[in-house]
Formats: structure tokens, C-alpha cells, sequence
């Protein structure tokens, strides 16, 4: 089906023009999007997960996706990032300035080397490990070293373990859990959990991170503090970044854009204010009134 | 203070009374109408009761003061449990105490051959094979999580390899060696491809069936390998060209032994202490994780089972060379599950938690002969009970220490300054980040 997706492709420019004509709502035309998705879908036997799903993400761009319980949000995030294999449609992401890359059909690991890495809505953190170890595997696909390596401990490969060492710890720093860094990370209470999750993803160096609901289960003032990491990734580091998630408030407050989805359709796009008017948007979450 | 004068005074008191008690009994023998006393047997048993007697206060003053509650309620074990906690807390919290023992270890082990018999040398050896194949198996099992029943197998294969090939193409022990390791490894890859997709119980059994089949294929495959018959007449290993005298021979497939032990005992604690340990252990904890994290799962897996069956391929060019004969006999499923309830007992992962469990359960047997007939009986005992008391196995693998050159200046990387850039960069330049990866792209 897409054999020759593996091999690094140009995406034409004619095509990516023409899309990112299609898709008005981008501010400034002639920058490239980091991540664009063109009529994704994904079946799983007979149901219609995904349907003809279209998305593009700015460099620098917070993004939110949201929709009703079992939309196909997650479903989304795992095709794009590899866990799934997507149907039909496809997806393109690079970073600024460089030669875009399929992603389809190219398995997880790949796509989180090249740049993509993610947060899982029921966390999954290596258990068994303590914060700074979580947060070091993270660095596995941009070190090297060997089992040679390994071994004979060699200059070369003691160097970039400590390299890797002090890079988590300085990540631990950037989200806050530096005073946990020996800690066992089962140990952590729930938000800091999630927020170890980020810094194990911010850890493979990527240009786009998806945060899949990244505030559930935290208290207004960790979802403030969370606010203000998503913020401080974006213009410190210049990640953009698509999140799922469940607070209004905070979707409101943080996204550029935001896109809707229900019943594995993308029924809105658009700015904040525009989708909190949207009468699509309010159907779908609050069910149709009788005397409209 | 435990050892209380007043104790002690207690233990001699009880002691002796119990001494007054069968002396009678014990003390007196009437032979042929005359009483022939034996003091000694009588002392002998009073310094038991005066142990025996210190214990038992011990346990009642610790079970009295509820010690180690368990969900509020006073476990009967619970003082033996304790102690074992104070013990193994003490080993974990001074750092030089592993070293010492360590060191004595060796030292003892070094000697041991001029100091005892040959018996003894015999099975030290055996036992050195097991820790090397205890701590092979950790690999797979205890880091990575990829529960291996057939892991006797790969031990099957690296001694049929010297076997086939001394006695086909008259290789060496020395040549085989090496090839012996080669040649498990690609049977770990054999394995390993078919269940890459597999994990938990669905690995187990096709590990499972793994193991009979290769010992299926050399029992039936009779022409090629002796069948059940086995491979007599296997050389043992030469000493630079120089064939040994027996006994000497004995004592230098001894030090081999050791000496392979000490090898793996060394490369798997440093393995595990890697990035590919760590990718290993991610394994063990979430797949999907770990895919998400970058690592790359075949491959991961495909290293987890070549690292952990070569060292099986050793032991078994080592087994055959010490034996001189090898046949399917000693390649049972009996004998995978020997490897891994050393990898259980001693903890999954810890080094020397394993290490130790295969030296005692290596040695056992052979020291508790008289009790042979009650070997599997005790053994299956000591597993419930270990796996109810015990869970995480003897000595659970210890936390490696870090050294962030945030936290310890130059400490822990030692020559090296670039980490210490590195890390100050990536805090203070905000785009550093994406800056360096981008210069690795390019690179």
C-alpha cells in the first residue's frame, strides 16, 4: 500500500500551497506547518474511528483538539504518532525549514526520533524507575552508545551518559521535579506524574509534542502551573504543540487554534472565540435543544 | 542492648539445667553392666540449648513487641523477617560492605582448590556454571521482562557446538569457545524473530516448546549427535597446548569457571547499568512506552535474547569440557527451571541477589545428599515460602547512583567538562534544545 513511504520524501511544494490555501485559517501564508494531516482515517473492523480528518500545526502553535467522549481524539493522536496504522489518508510533519517526511506506516520509534514524542492519557511511566531514569530513557534515541560501549565503558560512552544525565536533570529542572529527580516514579503524586511524562517526552528533543489530556486529575493550581509550562515550552524552546483535552477553561485560555471533532469527524476548526460560538460546537457537546 | 548480661545469664541457666536434665539419658551408657559416662556429648548438646535458648528470647522479646505488623496483625515470621531486613538494610546502606565481601569471596574461592578435595573443586566449578547461566537468563528475564522457559537450550546448544565440532572437525576447546558463544547467539535470534509480538504466559510457552525441541532434535537426531546415548570422550580444555594430569586438569577448569563467572558477573552489571540495560529494563516496564520513547522494540528484544544466550553458549563449551561427556539428559526442562528459580530466589534484575542464589542452589544438592530423596520436596517449600515472604527475591537489584554535574559539580563525569556545558546551555539559551538537535541532524 505505501511501500516506497518509508524513503524520505520532498513534499511537493505546488501540493503543500495549494493546502495551505485550503486551510485559511493560517495566519502567515509561506510558512511551512510543522504537521499537516490530510484526510486521515482509520477503521477498526466496521467502525469508522477516524473519518477524513484534516489538521495543520504552525511552527510555535498550540493547538488543541477536543470533542465529546470517544470522538476519535486518542484514536488521532495514535495514528499520527505511529501506534496505529491509519486507513486511508495521510500524514506529513518536519521540521521548520526542512524536507518534510511521511509518517504513515512507519512504526512509533521512528516517528518519535524524527521529532514527534507524545504523553499517554493513562500515564505510562516506567515504573520500576526512579524520576531522573524516566526521564533519561527518553534520551535513548539520540544517544549512541553500545553494548560494546557498554561493556569496556569507554570515554566516549561515559561522557554521553553523564551528558544524559545532566540533560534529565536539567529537564527535571524545567517542569519542577528536580528535588524528586532519586525518587521512585510510581511514588509521585498524580500531577507531577504527568508532568514527568512531559519532561520524558521534551527529552527526545522533539519539535512537535502531543499532550494527551495533560490536566485530568489535577487541582486548578497544578493545572495553572501546567498552563504555564505549555507556554514556557512553546516560547523557550519553540515546540509546537497539540494537546487533548477536557478543561474548558484551560483549552480556552492556551490554544491558538482549536479543532473539534465528534463521532470521528473534525466538525469545527478555528480560533478560541470563534469556537465557543460555534453552534456546531455547542450541539455536540451539549445536545440539540427541542425548541431550536 | 540485646546480648544483656542478664540474658546471658538466663541461656547458661536454662542450659545447664537442660544438661542436668539428660544427663541421665544421654550421659550414661550401660555397657556390658557398666556405666561408661560420656561428658561431651552432654556439653555439646548444653552450648545448643544455651544458642538455641538466646534465640528463642530473641524472637519472643521481637514478636512480643509486634514488630513488622502486617495490616495489624503480629506475624508469626514476622521476627525472622525482620532480622532479615536488618540484614540486608545493612548490606544495601555501606557501599565498602559489598566490596569486602566481595574480596573475601575471591580470595576464598582463589585457594579453594589447594585447600579442600577434589570433590569440592568438582563442584564449585558445576555451580560457577550456573551462576554464569543464572546471570545470562537475568538478562532476559530479570532486566528485560521476557519470561524464557527454555533457557537450558541455548545451554544444550554451546555444548553440543564443542561436542560435534571436537568431534567431527577435531576444533579445540579454545577454538569453540568462541564459536560456541557465536552460534547461541544465533539461535537466540531463531528464537527471538518468531516471538517478537509475544510477551507474558504466550512467551513462556513458546520459549517452553523451544526448549524440547532442541532437546528433542538431539535425542532423536541420533546419526549426527549420539541420540540419548550422548557424546563421550569430549577433551578437556588445554592448558597452552599442554595436556594436564586429571587432578590438574580438575583445578584448571576450576579457575576457568571462576574466572568465566567473574567475566559475566562483570559484563551484565555493567550491561545493566547502560543505555541498552535501561532500554532493556523500559521494556520490562511498558512496550508502548518505550516504543513512544524512541526505542526501537525488535531490536531491543532481539539484543535481550542474543546477550543473555550467549553466556548459556559458554557454559555449555565449559560444562562439556568439564564432564567429558554430555548427552540430552542434562538439557530437561527441569534444568531451565533450575536457572530461572535461581533468577527468581535471588531477584529479578539483581546481580548479586542472582549470583548468590545459583552458588546455594548449585551447592545444595550436593551438600544435602543424605536428604536427596526430599530435595524437590524442600525446594518447592522454600519457594512458596520465599515467593509469600519474599517477593522481590533475596537481595532486590540495587538503585545506581547518579551524579547530575548540576547537583555534583565534575564528580561523577570525571574528566570530562563538555556535559557540564552541555546542561548550563540547555537552561540558559532558550532555543538550545532544538539548536542541538539540529546540529545532529546535520552532522
Amino acid at each position: 500500500m505505501h511501500s516506497e513511504n518509508k524513503a524520505e520524501m520532498q513534499n511537493p511544494t505546488s501540493a503543500r500551497r495549494k493546502q495551505n490555501g485550503a486551510h485559511s485559517g493560517s495566519q502567515n501564508d509561506g510558512v511551512q506547518p510543522v504537521l499537516s494531516v490530510k484526510s486521515l482515517s482509520k477503521n477498526f473492523g466496521g467502525l469508522r474511528a477516524l473519518n477524513d480528518v484534516d489538521m495543520h500545526i504552525m511552527p510555535g502553535e498550540i493547538v488543541a483538539l477536543i470533542g465529546p467522549n470517544g470522538a476519535g481524539k486518542t484514536t488521532f493522536f495514535n495514528c499520527v504518532t505511529g501506534i496505529y496504522l491509519p486507513t486511508e489518508g495521510e500524514v506529513w510533519a518536519g521540521r521548520q525549514g526542512e524536507p518534510h517526511k511521511q509518517l504513515n506506516n512507519i512504526s512509533p520509534h521512528h516517528i518519535t526520533s524524527f521529532g514527534l514524542a507524545r504523553t499517554f492519557q493513562n500515564i505510562r511511566l516506567f515504573s520500576s524507575m526512579t524520576v531522573l531514569e524516566n526521564v533519561m530513557v527518553g534520551r535513548h534515541c539520540r544517544t549512541k552508545s553500545n553494548v560494546l560501549g557498554a561493556i569496556f565503558r569507554n570515554p566516549a560512552s561515559r561522557n554521553e551518559e553523564q551528558e544524559t544525565v545532566d540533560r534529565a536533570y536539567a529537564l527535571l529542572e524545567e517542569v519542577g521535579l528536580q528535588d524528586l529527580w532519586q525518587e521512585s516514579a510510581s511514588n509521585l503524586p498524580y500531577g507531577a506524574q504527568r508532568r514527568l511524562e512531559i519532561a520524558r517526552a521534551l527529552a527526545t528533543d522533539p519539535f512537535l509534542l502531543f499532550l494527551d489530556e495533560p490536566a485530568a486529575g489535577m487541582n486548578p493550581q497544578e493545572t495553572v502551573e501546567l498552563k504555564k509550562l505549555v507556554l514556557r515550552l512553546r516560547d523557550k524552546l519553540g515546540i509546537s504543540i497539540l494537546l487533548i483535552e477536557h478543561d474548558m477553561g484551560m483549552v480556552m485560555s492556551l490554544s491558538d487554534r482549536i479543532y473539534v471533532m465528534e463521532y470521528g469527524s473534525r466538525i469545527a476548526y478555528g480560533k478560541p472565540e470563534d469556537i465557543r460560538n460555534n453552534p456546531q460546537v455547542i450541539r455536540a457537546y451539549l445536545g440539540e435543544s427541542d425548541d431550536a | 542492648m540485646f546480648l544483656s548480661a542478664k540474658r546471658l545469664f538466663r541461656s547458661l541457666m536454662v542450659s545447664l539445667w537442660f544438661m542436668c536434665l539428660v544427663f541421665p539419658i544421654m550421659g550414661i551408657k550401660i555397657v556390658k553392666k557398666v556405666a561408661v559416662y560420656s561428658f561431651d556429648s552432654v556439653f555439646y548438646l548444653g552450648i545448643g540449648i544455651f544458642f538455641a535458648s538466646l534465640a528463642w528470647a530473641w524472637y519472643f522479646e521481637v514478636y512480643l513487641q509486634g514488630g513488622m505488623e502486617k495490616d495489624g496483625k503480629k506475624s508469626l515470621f514476622a521476627p525472622v523477617g525482620q532480622c532479615w531486613k536488618k540484614i540486608t538494610t545493612k548490606i544495601e546502606d555501606t557501599p565498602s560492605a559489598g566490596k569486602y565481601t566481595l574480596l573475601i569471596l575471591l580470595v576464598v574461592f582463589s585457594i579453594l582448590p589447594f585447600v579442600s578435595s577434589m570433590y569440592q573443586t568438582t563442584i564449585f566449578a558445576l555451580a560457577f556454571l550456573y551462576v554464569m547461566l543464572a546471570l545470562g537468563l537475568n538478562i532476559v528475564v530479570g532486566i528485560a521482562g521476557q519470561l524464557v522457559l527454555g533457557y537450558a537450550a541455548f545451554y544444550a546448544i554451546g555444548a553440543y557446538t564443542y561436542a560435534l565440532l571436537n568431534q567431527y572437525l577435531g576444533f579445540g576447546f579454545w577454538i569453540c569457545l568462541p564459536i560456541a558463544g557465536f552460534v547461541t547467539v544465533i539461535a537466540g535470534f531463531v528464537l527471538a524473530f518468531p516471538v517478537l509480538k509475544l510477551r507474558g504466559d504466550y512467551l513462556a510457552i513458546v520459549t517452553l516448546g523451544f526448549g524440547e525441541i532442541v532437546r528433542l532434535l538431539i535425542t532423536n537426531f541420533s546419526d549426527f549427535t549420539g541420540g540419548a546415548k550422548g557424546v563421550s570422550n569430549i577433551p578437556r580444555p588445554s592448558f597452552f597446548g599442554m595436556e594436564l594430569s586429571p587432578n590438574m586438569n580438575t583445578i584448571y577448569v576450576y579457575y576457568l569457571a571462576l574466572f568465566a563467572a567473574l567475566i559475566t558477573i562483570v559484563v551484565v552489571a555493567r550491561l545493566k547499568d547502560s543505555r541498552v540495560g535501561m532500554a532493556l529494563q523500559a521494556l520490562k516496564d511498558d512496550e508502548i512506552a518505550s516504543e513512544a520513547m524512541g526505542i526501537d522494540l525488535r531490536k531491543t528484544k532481539l539484543a535481550a535474547f542474543a546477550l543473555g544466550s550467549c553466556w548459556a553458549g559458554f557454559a555449555g563449551v565449559l560444562f562439556a569440557a568439564r564432564n567429558s561427556f554430555i548427552s540430552p539428559a542434562s538439557f530437561t526442562f527441569m534444568d531451565s527451571v533450575m536457572i530461572l528459580s535461581m533468577v527468581v530466589l535471588g531477584g529479578m534484575g539483581s546481580i548479586t541477589g542472582v549470583a548468590l542464589a545459583a552458588l546455594i542452589l548449585a551447592l545444595m544438592p550436593e551438600y544435602l545428599r543424605a536428604f536427596s530423596e526430599y530435595r524437590m520436596l524442600i525446594f518447592g517449600l522454600v519457594m512458596v515460602l520465599m515467593m509469600i515472604f519474599r517477593p522481590q527475591g533475596m537481595i532486590p537489584p540495587s538503585k545506581r547512583k547518579y551524579y547530575p554535574s548540576a547537583l555534583f559539580g565534575k564528580k561523577g563525569s570525571g574528566k570530562n567538562d563538555s556535559a557540564q556545558k552541555f546542561s548550563a546551555n540547555t537552561i540558559a539559551h532558550g532555543n538550545s534544545l532544538n539548536e542541538s538537535t539540529e546540529g545532529e541532524k546535520h552532522a
